[in-house]
């Protein structure tokens, strides 16, 4: 025998189920007056520091198909590279710029949107910059724990190329499946969930 | 940076790596939307980049003043919903056991005839005029947490032939580093249909199920007025930084 780690276990995930907007975007799914708007929903304000960006993104299931009552939240640096977090201590980032957004998925085109901003880019745990990107974390019915994903810019290519996450990808096949096309000002991403194209999911 | 109005030095280290076993897995056949909304290749893994150790922080000026009441939230004045009173509470834990403030909780779920406040619900059960399902809170700086609802009731869904969800509250649970971020759904005490439920199944592990099962606390209710349930939440833990990131010879 040995002394015990004292350890406690994860609590284990459940799927958010088909009605998970009552709870995170009641407004959204017509309960109003609970909430004065639903949380996430605007990422910038006038001050907001950066290039204006919209993304579009779908999550697709293994047929194709595109989910209509997922939602996504995503978290990204800064303009500068900085997030907005108490463990942040490289500096203090934007005030006007949480980082992180809430949508749904829209429930007749699947299309999901953020009006976001592009972030800077960050070290990674060696000093080497990291190439552009924003943390995805999807949930839905039929997803048992949330998806972490990255979105990267295609018009960021250099950047990719040195990106200490992307080059651990040993598939380079799977790489696109990460990478968001930028078309005007938005940037388009699909996120599929199975088959072929099946995105690159994280465990970190 | 630190907390508005805190004095709690933030912590930087990694997160403990998930347990996969402990989880249900993404295929779980047997609740028939995960066949085809489960990823099949691998999880690339690796060590937690600043863009998982951080997370923003929610303050509790955001809170409204009937968030953590679902009784009151949604009900029109003077009048509250049907069903059972409760008083939700527990604490948000880390693995390492220490509680964990700051964390934003929200939480949803069906009226107490299991009837969900949402246009793509049909089950004959009716609304509650009185009854929204949705609540919000933030954790204390020990973790601790309470809210008051109406027990939910069970409901029957489109699975197998006769599948029935036993009375269960989601939680979404936001910690301090977006890599904690999890929804779970609690159980209560008793009930005879967590152990018939595909969803529930698709947990392997007893005591994982077992942990996700809140206890009737009689110490924590109201008399004559409303029963409690105590649901403790436990978060991934972190590593120490203490020996972190320091070049040899230094």
């Amino acid at each position: 025998m040995t002394q015990s780690l004292d350890r406690l276990k994860e609590s284990p995930s459940q799927t958010a189920g088909p009605y998970v907007h009552i709870g995170l975007t009641p407004n959204f799914c017509g309960i109003g007056g609970v909430y004065d708007s639903d949380l996430g929903s605007e990422m910038v304000n006038e001050q907001t520091k950066g290039e204006r960006i919209e993304l579009r993104i779908r999550v697709l299931d293994g047929t194709g198909t595109p989910l209509k009552d997922a939602l996504i939240e995503i978290w990204q640096a800064d303009a500068d590279g900085l997030y907005n977090s108490p463990a942040e201590l490289r500096g203090t980032a934007n005030p006007d710029f949480l980082g992180w957004g809430r949508q749904p998925t829209d429930t007749e085109t699947g299309v999901c949107r953020f009006h976001t901003i592009k972030p800077g880019r960050v070290p990674f745990r060696d000093g080497r910059l990291m190439a552009p990107h924003i943390s995805l974390w999807i949930v839905a019915r039929g997803i048992n724990i949330g998806l972490n994903t990255r979105l990267y810019f295609s018009d960021e290519e250099k950047a990719n190329a040195e990106d200490p996450i992307l080059a651990r990808i040993e598939h380079r096949v799977r790489v696109p499946t990460l990478i968001a096309e930028r078309q005007g000002d938005a940037y388009v991403f699909d996120v599929h969930l199975q088959g072929e194209k099946e995105t690159v999911f994280f465990d970190s | 940076m630190r907390e508005p109005g805190s004095n709690r030095t933030p912590e930087t280290g990694a997160f403990y790596q998930r347990d996969r076993q402990w989880h249900p897995p993404a295929f779980t056949p047997n609740y028939k939307s995960s066949v085809l909304r489960s990823p099949q290749k691998a999880l690339i893994a690796f060590d937690n980049t600043l863009s998982e150790l951080t997370g923003p922080a929610f303050g509790h000026a955001m809170l409204g003043e009937l968030d953590n009441d679902l009784i009151h939230n949604f009900a029109r004045p003077g009048e509250s919903p049907i069903g059972e009173r409760i008083i939700v509470h527990g604490r948000v834990l880390d693995e390492r056991g220490k509680g964990v403030p700051g964390v934003l909780l929200e939480f949803w779920q069906a009226n107490a005839g299991g009837r969900y406040r949402h246009k793509k619900d049909g089950y004959l059960a009716p609304l509650d005029p009185n009854f929204g399902g949705c609540g919000r809170t933030i954790t204390g700086e020990d973790g601790g947490y309470a809210f008051r609802t109406v027990r939910p009731g069970p409901y029957p869904w489109p699975n197998g032939p006769n599948d029935w969800r036993p009375a269960h509250i989601h939680f979404s649970a936001f910690g301090h580093g977006f890599a904690q971020r999890l929804i779970t759904q609690m159980y209560f005490e008793g009930d005879p249909l967590i152990w018939r439920c595909p969803i529930v199944g698709g947990i392997s592990n007893k005591a994982a199920i077992e942990a996700l099962i809140a206890a009737l606390d009689m110490q924590a209710t109201m008399p004559m007025d409303a029963l409690a349930y105590k649901f403790d939440i436990v978060l991934r833990g972190r590593r120490s930084t203490l020996f972190e990131n320091r070049p040899e010879g230094n």
